[in-house]
């Protein structure tokens, strides 16, 4: 245990790396720690603000869908109510026309009825008066015995 | 291995415990000494060849990982290496913030610079007590080497002096000299009287002085003792037959990872509360 000048050889070789420590090696991994905890404290702040909007959004969401719903049952409604509407106004009118067209027909058929009743009596009218012609054996003046055709006729 | 004589017990730890002085010999002139007897006559001017040369190895050794690890250093995702050295500057950052109110920025790498370079130059201590000093001396012809500069006592009491000469330098550069000195002489006796006041000096001076003086006493031989002893616990179980030697060895060797580590804390952890000390008012 002597003493001696590796005293004074290790005070300057410790002084040396003092201060080469302190110019070259703390500064930059001191100033790279710091830069890095303020990025991960903003990087936090950022997902808490985030994690908070993206709560919000869903409550916001969830009440449009809500909404959405609400509307979407009542449009429903309303179509169904607008159809059965529609059906019932629909066979209304099926049901007026049918009865018209029903109408129409019958009107028509009586008409012809009618006619051909008309086209009857007169044939009759004519086949009788060749039959008296042909039984009497002369010549039945149609205009002057008109007045009896035509009585027989109408009592067909 | 003893270099000359018979190998007997004592030759090998004396041996052991040897520098390797380099200076100026009265009769042989400029030359390494062959023996402590010569090392002893070449008085204070001589050099310890393997203290210097594994402590400044050592401290080239840390400045090159830790300035490797601060060009790369980005506030990014660090890779394995920035972590690391991160890992220790944090955590001697954290201990100088906790103990110093006063800001500065020369405490934090003095004290990266004393954990660090004391936990390598302890960590020598881990080497196989024959290794390094069986190649110098059969490879290289190097008569001794003693690979653990933190048993050697100028090591230590060259970091603990500039510690204590850094005290002194704070000291009267935050307080003044009138602060620094003021500090000594009215501590901790003190009075309103003002005669009474000044005849408490010479008891402050006194008190304050040996406190003032000890710290780097303290310090130096705290870590010296603890490292000279634990070597030599290593050279006496190496002293052991070969097959019995793991039995001791590698429990002392686990216990001595903790002495090592702890010895560069507690070296660090001084030297920022006598930093603390110098740079805040009482």
């Amino acid at each position: 245990m002597n003493m001696n000048a590796t005293l004074i050889g290790q005070a300057i070789s410790f002084f040396i790396f003092v201060l080469f420590c302190m110019k070259f090696v703390w500064p930059p991994i001191i100033t790279s720690l710091r830069e890095r905890q303020a990025r991960i404290a903003d990087g936090l702040a950022a997902a808490e603000q985030s994690s908070q909007r993206r709560e919000e959004a869903e409550a916001e969401i969830a009440t449009m869908l809500e909404d959405a719903k609400a509307q979407a049952a009542e449009i429903v409604a309303q179509a169904q109510k607008r159809s059965n509407e529609i059906v019932e106004a629909s066979k209304d009118t099926a049901r007026t026309e049918a009865e018209r067209i029903k109408a129409t027909a019958s009107a028509e058929i009586e008409q012809e009825v009618v006619n051909a009743r008309e086209g009857l009596r007169q044939q009759v009218g004519s086949i009788a008066v060749e039959g008296a012609r042909k039984i009497l054996g002369s010549e039945v003046n149609a205009e002057s015995h008109a007045k009896v055709i035509d009585d027989l006729v109408g009592q067909i | 291995m003893a270099g000359e004589g018979a190998l007997t017990p004592t030759g090998y730890i004396q041996h052991h415990l040897q520098n390797l002085v380099v200076g100026f010999h009265p009769e042989n002139g400029f030359s390494l000494a062959k023996s402590s007897e010569e090392a002893a006559a070449m008085g204070f001017w001589a050099i310890h060849l393997d203290s210097m040369f594994w402590s400044v190895g050592l401290g080239a050794l840390f400045l090159f990982i830790f300035k490797k690890a601060a060009d790369r250093a980005t506030s990014g995702v660090p890779g394995g290496l920035q972590n690391f050295v991160e890992s220790i500057v944090e955590f001697v950052d954290e201990n100088v913030r906790d103990t110093m109110s006063v800001k500065s920025n020369f405490v934090g790498p003095l004290a990266l610079t004393i954990f660090v370079w004391v936990f390598l130059m302890n960590l020598m201590d881990l080497i196989p007590v024959d290794f390094i000093p069986y190649f110098f001396e059969h490879i290289l012809g190097v008569p001794y080497m003693k690979i653990v500069p933190s048993t050697d006592v100028n090591v230590t009491f060259g970091i603990s002096l500039s510690v204590f000469a850094l005290m002194i330098y704070f000291g009267i550069k935050m307080k003044g000299l009138g602060g620094f000195l003021g500090e000594l002489a009215f501590n901790p006796f003190t009075s309103d009287n003002v005669v009474i006041k000044w005849l408490f000096v010479p008891f402050n001076v006194l008190l304050e002085g040996v406190s003032l003086l000890a710290k780097p006493v303290s310090l130096a031989l705290r870590l010296f003792g603890n490292m000279y002893a634990g070597e030599l616990i290593f050279i006496l179980i190496a002293l052991l037959p070969w097959f019995a030697q793991w039995a001791l060895s590698v429990p002392w060797a686990i216990f001595h990872i903790l002495v090592i580590t702890l010895q560069a804390f507690i070296f660090m952890m001084l030297t920022i509360v006598y930093m603390a000390m110098a740079h805040e008012h009482h």
